[in-house]
């Protein structure tokens, strides 16, 4: 595992020296996230998100075992035990604040860490598992975090339970029967508020489980960097510890400034307010919307308007889906043998285009309906998936990819590590005289 | 050979999965496109003439908002002599108000003076009956159910206030909005949409997202209220007043959580320029 050069954990306590004897613990977070896990020297801020995702879950994992303390799972009481932690558990505003935002605030690191991914081809070989793990750690996400919202047993907790349960009577012939397998009943009820609650707290330590195997597939061929050039020598890299944990503190306070200006001054702004009123079935809202974070997924769902050899439904739900798992055959489809695009163009160009069209299809999940909106996503959603599918395999066929560093320390020394994306785009262009890709590989 | 095969799979499989998915996103665009040249655009009454709230202005919005402890006492007065005829507000409790600057003795009065008493067992008996409310009770229900408040209102239950201002979009403008909003149909709805006019026993309201409401207007002239220190109880004034009221019921902890938020923010800054200058001095010298 790692590098030759990496350094070794020796103790110099008797007692650290004792219980690396009987349990080498420390030994383990050394070689894990310390001194003794050799890392590019050449990162830029992008890769503080995967640590920051780590806090996230923390904060969550934290938070939501107080929460759960004085929450009570039961749909007659769900709502008001909600509103006593608000009001009368000592500080349970802020805890309840801080994990209906720690979601967010853990969605948009996990997209940005992801973006980065797709960006600087972190998913390529030899980091496929890496990227594998990645996509069941983001549909864990996703299933706690839909799973969560329902808990408050709001409007929009209810008829997005109602609408989520849904997608699965799309399926031909089984689908009701499985629906109401999975809410222990024909609509959202106590039974599917319990098994959400429960399912609900353990979701985050599996997530918790698979970031350990995330990590550790990341340790074998050790991080990616901004050139995508792989580690060639020592001095390409240095230890974890200080240099890394120094930047990631900072990085972490960033993060915390953000998530607290969220917690105390706009703590209801990426929420709901039909959420701030009691699940009813009798009343349905007039504009069912599911969190941010879903909105671009929701979009593609509703893109499928039209019956062709399937019901639209079940296309919408097909794609909606595939959106996500076509993630995991990404390695496979991007052939290309340069992994950052700041070397690759015309792929760069499309990556862009992709960006946009994400922000574009989570703009129009969350308008309400009209002939031109459905119209834009139908647009956007097609580009979603001819990127991937059409797009990606093509241009990583044809293109030529800009000439590669040698390694990442010339790239360094000729001040175009990559620590500033914009001054990598700009000068990515000029390194005249090296290696085709191909040969840099 | 495994890598060869999944290459090959994956080579074949994402130009047949890509196609479908385009071929029915094709269809549908031609259908949307074909429906936008062939229907003429919906156009509703509501749709042209629901507003957006005003801004009442209260001391509580923004960033740094706080409570003005005399206004929220008159929106209190307000809820108390004319809301709390029909609108619950079930998750506050009495002695939450010692938060509006009411005293111990005034909260007890206020509780045991409360026209409608709580749900209770006759001590003797075992049968249902009622006391007079304690400090730690919460605001008592004014209907024992929907059925008793539909058939006291016409068929419309009136919505429990105490998170009002947070279960509707820009709350706290939006219940002054809809107080000050009643008006008569304007000439020009009931000329392009007939069909739109008010029914029987409804109320118009431009800030109603339907534009008719069950709710009667409830702040009907000046001087409605008498206010205890002096001020002139305008229809506006007793309106902003109920609304900075709500927002203290919704969200009690308002003024807390800015105050926190400021210290919090502040000691973040001081905390992340620390870090930052490690961060800084642990890579002097090393090119990045």
């Amino acid at each position: 595992m790692s590098f030759p050069w990496a350094k070794h954990y020796e103790p110099k306590q008797p007692l650290m020296r004792w219980l690396d004897e009987k349990l080498p613990l420390p030994r383990l977070v050394y070689n894990a996230v310390g001194a003794g896990y050799p890392v590019p020297r050449n990162l830029n801020y992008f890769w503080n998100f995967g640590v920051l995702a780590g806090a996230a879950l923390a904060v969550q994992i934290i938070t939501g075992i107080v929460l759960a303390m004085h929450y009570a799972a039961n749909g007659a009481v769900a709502f008001d035990s909600v509103e006593r932690i608000m009001r009368d558990v000592p500080s349970g505003w802020f805890l309840r604040y801080a994990h209906a935002n720690g979601a967010s605030m853990f969605f948009i690191v996990v997209y940005t860490h992801i973006a980065r991914g797709i960006y600087y081809g972190s998913y390529k070989a030899p980091r496929e598992m890496v990227w594998l793990l990645g996509v069941v750690i983001f549909l864990l996400m996703m299933a706690t975090a839909f799973m969560g919202y329902v808990l408050p047993w709001g409007q929009m907790s209810f008829w997005g339970a109602q609408v989520i349960t849904g997608f699965f009577s799309a399926i031909p012939g089984v689908g009701e029967t499985i629906r109401v397998w999975l809410l222990g009943g024909y609509a959202p009820d106590n039974a599917a508020l319990n098994r959400f609650f429960s399912l609900h707290y353990l979701l985050p330590f599996v997530i918790a489980g698979v970031i350990v195997l995330h990590i550790w597939a990341l340790h074998i061929p050790g991080s990616n960097n901004p050139t995508g050039v792989e580690v060639k020598g020592p001095q390409d890299t240095v230890p974890f510890h200080p240099y890394y944990t120094a930047k990631d503190g900072f990085g972490l306070g960033v993060f915390l400034i953000v998530f607290a200006s969220l917690i105390f001054f706009a703590p209801n702004l990426l929420g709901h307010p039909d959420n701030y009123i009691p699940a009813n079935p009798l009343s349905t809202p007039a504009h069912i919307v599911p969190e941010w974070y879903f909105l671009p997924f929701y979009a593609i769902l509703k893109a499928f308007t039209v019956d062709f050899i399937l019901p639209a439904k079940l296309w919408g739900v097909l794609a909606m889906f595939g959106s996500i798992l076509l993630l995991f055959f990404l390695p496979w489809l991007d052939k290309s043998p340069v992994k950052s695009a700041n070397f690759r163009p015309t792929y760069r160009l499309f990556l862009i285009v992709l960006l946009v069209d994400v922000l574009v299809l989570g703009y129009l999940g969350g308008a309400e309906a009209t002939p031109i909106t459905v119209l834009l996503s139908q647009i956007a959603a097609g580009y979603y998936f001819a990127h991937f599918l059409v797009v990606l395999p093509i241009v990583s066929a044809m293109e030529r990819p800009r000439p590669l560093p040698n390694s990442i320390t010339e790239a360094v020394l000729k001040g175009e590590g990559g620590t500033s994306l914009a001054q990598t785009a700009a000068h990515g262009s000029v390194l005249p005289g090296h290696n085709s890709p191909a040969a840099a590989e | 050979m495994l890598s060869f095969a999944s290459r090959f799979l994956a080579r074949n499989l994402n130009l047949v999965v890509g196609a479908g998915f385009l071929f029915a996103l094709l269809l549908g665009i031609f259908s949307t496109v074909g429906g936008m040249l062939h229907d003429e655009p919906v156009h509703s009454a509501e749709h042209e003439f629901h507003l957006k709230p005003r801004e009442a202005g209260l001391q509580s919005a923004g960033l740094f908002g706080t409570f003005d402890n005399q206004q929220l006492q008159r929106g209190f007065q307000v809820y108390k002599e004319v809301c709390s005829a029909c609108h619950s507000l079930r998750l506050v409790s009495f002695r939450d108000l010692a938060a509006l600057g009411y005293d111990e003795g005034q909260i007890k009065t206020i509780a045991t003076d409360w026209q409608i008493e709580q749900p209770s067992v006759n001590p003797e008996t075992g049968e249902p009956a009622t006391r007079k409310n304690l400090p730690s009770d919460r605001f008592p229900l004014v209907f024992a159910n929907d059925v008793a408040a539909r058939a006291a209102n016409n068929n419309a239950v009136p919505p429990d206030l105490s998170l009002m201002t947070k279960a509707r979009d820009d709350g706290p403008d939006y219940v002054y909005s809809l107080l000050t909003g009643y008006s008569a149909q304007p000439a020009e709805l009931l000329r392009k949409f007939p069909e739109a006019k008010t029914p029987e026993g409804l109320h118009f309201n431009r800030y109603f997202a339907t534009l008719n409401l069950a709710m009667a207007p409830p702040l009907t002239g000046d001087d409605q209220v008498q206010y205890q220190d002096g001020t002139r109880a305008t229809v506006d004034q007793m309106a902003k007043d109920v609304a900075a009221f709500l927002t203290w019921t919704a969200e009690p902890n308002l003024q807390k959580r800015h105050t926190w938020g400021v210290a919090a923010v502040i000691f973040l800054l001081i905390f992340t320029g620390l870090a930052f200058g490690a961060y800084r001095n642990i890579w002097r010298g090393m090119k990045h």
